[in-house]
């Protein structure tokens, strides 16, 4: 390819952070001093583009070591890449964790979305903005939901460097947030999982038994405790005996789709064009879902073992697990576990002697909601924009790198484990008839007892709420995240199954449950889901790039208005909220009119 | 003697369009379809030269069976597949899509769209005085072209001429997100810091008039431009060998605008720098 660089050069820092990641340059076409040889020899072609999926590392890298991505640091990894500079720029400003200008090295972002700014976000923000202004080398960020949502209000702080560092402060005070940002090497350690997870430790648990129980680092204690008796017995059966298994137990996906599980694999690994990939979507940004990051911290090798298995099933030889960029401890735990896994020969060219090859690679989001749409997410990892491609044709046939692809969020891939060990007709017997196996859901808001809780299917909202010790004064809750919906604080007989919150005109969606008193007013909600779906579209479509924007504008004007002042607005948001659902390419669009549809609809928001 | 590639014969396959049966030959798109049926599908993003991109969502139709409507433009064309393409479900969301670019973005220059406004009974302004708009100004950087983005309605088209679909130049390309997303080079630099060579084969597939010459600018912003009065004659590049279609467009016996047909077999529309704009040799008096 005949690529025009510019003249700015990167600082020692930048290259030695590409280099870190990419090897040193071995000829000036990819960046070193130009010698004799090298005007002898072009090198290009197919070889020398291959490695586009390593521009978000690549970008990633250089944010870590400096805090930004300027000019030459950005040619440099073009260089480096073979990919165009204007290519690669439109996929750094994409990502909300970059930025093409300069900035401090740290950056404090304070999570301003649904159960925080309940739980008194705003003041932490601006606490934290006047203690760390100008000069303190820290940039305060409102974010969107970090997944700590259990331990509200939440800030993140990442200072660039070598290595990179990251402090969580949550529940974070004003204080604990300047002292993450300003020193996170003498911040406090995150509290154990385990904290996540009220029913840590208790009897009858199935996804969650060894959360808050086993020793996360250590993969003698997971296999000591059941570990790796699901992938012997998938060895046992082969790939269609486990892909028979997994449609028998009538698994779906536990991603907001519902989409059957084995149905999906059953495709990919039909497929006659190779190689096959596995995808673990673990992208978790829903606001108020945070139940793949309690299981990658809490039992990090299961999803290990769950995606050899899921892989062997499809025939795939290489799984990537895209974990989001806001998961510093589940990245770190993730990393651990594979490292160890292919150390023990439980990944690589053997898995446990049986003849199979599989390896994982861990991909970093890097701030970008709609990368946790399946086709988005293929886009990311190769190395373009995050932006969803049209369907057809469908990933079990061209998905990742153009290859039959079978994409699975963690928490599915989790239930894998308890179907080969306990038999698909057990785990049939767990749930409702149509919804069958244990479920996440992620609890917070107002109640005493927020985290991750496991039900079967079938439990009521009630009996969910009572758990987790819903506070009096309930207003309204909100199933599903911001593309789900709210449903009234009386619908308590809800039966928590995906046909029965359908049945009902809601969404289970990822198992996201956030009650709210009536401390909060309602527009306010509304507005932070619509001020949400506005910076998280992508922006390649029409409908939700435009219609995000019109859906904001309408809820400010109405912010303080009831009944017929109101009225117009409410009209005019019903039709720009049917073309977005209507005509949107991705399920972003297509959704984000769910709840304020269901607010004004259910709940009587604005009467 | 002209030899037309045939290519391999396609199998037709049968639908209904609006309770009509329709036989097209396989891989046709529902839009190729459609307009073989004689049926006016409002498009944007389409491109005649280009690999649909369906972004603009203004051609979408309902299929019997899909959750949401799909966009004739890219969905392929099934056997026994149930399609509409007027009823109040697609024509609502047209309207919308309509009402949302002409709301945010300067369609002044884009052929067809007043029609269609008038035709879906389209009122953009009823998202307020104070509905965000694009609000930019046109960068004048070169000679040549302008590039307008208050009257980008993002379609891709440009990016996807200039990348690997025509050119390879990969000059330019999407940045920013959502609402804030525009066609850009590294850095927001000016063209002519860029990997810009000017074949202004971007020109040719901008549907809106973002992208013009200069000479066509000018004009406009003076006021004199007028397309009425303007004659197009198709010629051939002298350039080189290839042989390349220029269509000139001449107005007061002065060439303002070069295009090139897009059903050249051998082109496609596209045009290197000296036939795009190598034109000032032809009217120079002197």
């Amino acid at each position: 390819m005949d690529l025009r660089f510019g003249d700015s050069k990167p600082t020692d820092d930048e290259r030695a952070a590409v280099d870190a990641l990419l090897g040193p340059p071995e000829s000036s076409w990819e960046g070193a001093d130009r010698s004799d040889a090298d005007l002898r020899w072009a090198r290009g072609g197919r070889a020398a583009r291959d490695r586009r999926d390593l521009l978000l590392p690549g970008l990633h890298a250089i944010n870590d070591r400096v805090g930004w991505i300027s000019e030459g640091a950005l040619d440099y990894l073009c260089r480096r890449l073979t990919v165009p500079p204007a290519e690669a720029y439109g996929v750094a400003t994409f990502y909300a964790m970059f930025s093409v200008r300069p900035r401090p090295a740290t950056v404090l972002q304070v999570c301003t979305d649904l159960a925080c700014s309940a739980a008194g976000a705003d003041g932490l923000c601006a606490a934290a903005g006047s203690r760390l202004g100008p000069g303190s080398g820290v940039t305060v960020e409102r974010s969107p939901c970090l997944g700590l949502c259990e331990r509200a209000p939440a800030a993140l702080a990442v200072r660039a460097g070598d290595p990179v560092r990251t402090a969580v402060a949550a529940p974070a005070t004003a204080e604990s947030a300047v002292l993450a940002a300003s020193a996170p090497d003498s911040a406090p350690e995150e509290p154990p999982v385990a904290r996540a997870v009220p029913q840590a430790g208790q009897e009858g648990l199935v996804l969650l038994k060894r959360v808050g129980v086993v020793d996360p680092s250590s993969l003698d204690d997971y296999r000591a405790q059941g570990g790796y008796t699901a992938l012997r017995r998938a060895f046992a059966l082969g790939p269609a005996g486990v892909i028979r298994e997994v449609t028998d137990s009538g698994l779906v996906g536990r991603g907001g789709a519902a989409f059957p599980t084995g149905r999906k694999w059953q495709a990919t690994a039909a497929q006659p064009d190779h190689p096959h990939y596995l995808v673990c979507n673990a992208d978790e940004s829903e606001p108020g879902t945070f139940k793949d990051r309690v299981l990658m911290e809490g039992d990090p090798y299961a999803l290990v073992e769950a995606m050899t298995i899921a892989a062997y099933a499809t025939g795939a030889h290489r799984g990537y697990l895209y974990l989001r960029g806001e998961y510093p401890r589940a990245l770190r735990r993730m990393r651990h576990a594979v490292e160890q896994a292919r150390a023990r020969g439980l990944l690589g060219d053997d898995v446990l002697g049986q003849g199979y090859a599989f390896d994982i690679e861990i991909r970093r989001g890097a701030g970008a909601y709609i990368c946790g749409e399946e086709t988005a997410l293929f886009n990311s990892i190769e190395g373009y924009r995050g932006e969803p491609r049209s369907k057809p044709p469908f990933p079990v046939e061209k998905g990742l790198f153009g290859r039959p692809t079978v994409e699975n969020n963690v928490e599915t891939l989790v239930n894998v484990l308890p179907i080969l060990t306990m038999g698909a007709p057990a785990y049939a017997a767990i749930g409702t008839e149509r919804s069958t196996g244990p479920k996440l859901f992620c609890v917070s808001g107002s109640v005493a007892r927020p985290g991750i809780y496991e039900l079967p299917f079938g439990a009521t909202l009630g009996e969910l709420l009572e758990l987790a010790g819903v506070r009096p004064g309930l207003r309204a809750v909100l199933l599903g995240g911001a593309a789900g919906g709210f449903v009234r604080p009386d619908e308590r007989d809800l039966p928590l199954t995906f046909e029965g919150t359908r049945e009902a005109g809601t969404t289970l969606g990822s198992g996201v449950v956030m009650a709210f008193d009536d401390t909060v007013p309602l527009p306010r909600l509304l507005l932070r889901i619509a001020e949400f779906f506005r910076d998280e579209s992508c922006g390649q479509c029409v409908p939700c790039r435009v219609g995000t924007v019109r859906q904001e504008e309408a809820l400010h004007r109405i912010a303080d208005r009831t009944g017929a002042a109101a009225a117009d607005d409410i009209a005019l948001l019903r039709e720009v909220g049917r073309a977005m659902r209507d005509a949107s390419i991705c399920g972003l669009g297509q959704t984000a009119w769910n709840a304020v549809e269901s607010a004004i609809d259910r709940l009587g928001a604005y009467e | 003697m002209t030899v037309t590639p045939l290519g391999i014969p396609r199998r037709l396959l049968e639908f209904t369009i609006d309770g009509e049966e329709a036989r097209v030959p396989e891989g046709s798109t529902i839009l190729d379809a459609c307009r073989a049926a004689g049926k006016d599908i409002p498009t944007l993003c389409e491109g005649d030269t280009l690999r649909p991109k369906n972004a603009c969502r203004v051609c979408v139709v309902e299929v019997e069976g899909a959750r949401t409507l799909v966009p004739a433009c890219s969905r392929r064309a099934e056997p026994g597949m149930v399609v509409r393409t007027d009823t109040e479900r697609a024509r609502h969301s047209r309207k919308i899509v309509l009402e949302l670019l002409a709301s945010s973005v300067d369609l002044s220059t884009t052929p067809l769209v007043a029609e269609w406004l008038k035709e879906y009974e389209a009122k953009p302004d009823r998202f307020g005085p104070d509905a965000a708009r694009l609000n930019e100004e046109p960068k004048i950087d070169n000679d040549l072209y302008v590039r307008d983005y208050d009257k980008c309605i993002l379609c891709y088209k440009c990016v996807d001429a200039c990348g690997d679909q025509w050119q390879n130049s990969f000059a330019i390309s999407v940045t920013g997100r959502g609402f804030d997303a525009r066609i850009a080079v590294e850095h927001d630099a000016p063209l002519t810091d860029s990997a810009c060579v000017y074949c202004g084969n971007c020109i040719e597939v901008c549907p809106t008039g973002a992208l013009s010459f200069k000479s066509e600018f000018d004009r406009r912003e003076a006021g004199n431009w007028d397309e009425t009065s303007q004659t197009r004659t198709t010629t051939v590049c002298a350039y080189c060998g290839v042989g390349c279609n220029l269509t000139l467009h001449v107005q007061d016996n002065e060439i303002v605008k070069v295009t090139s047909p897009h059903d050249n077999p051998v082109t496609h529309g596209n045009l290197c720098i000296k036939g795009r704009f190598g034109y000032q040799h032809v009217q120079n008096r002197g």
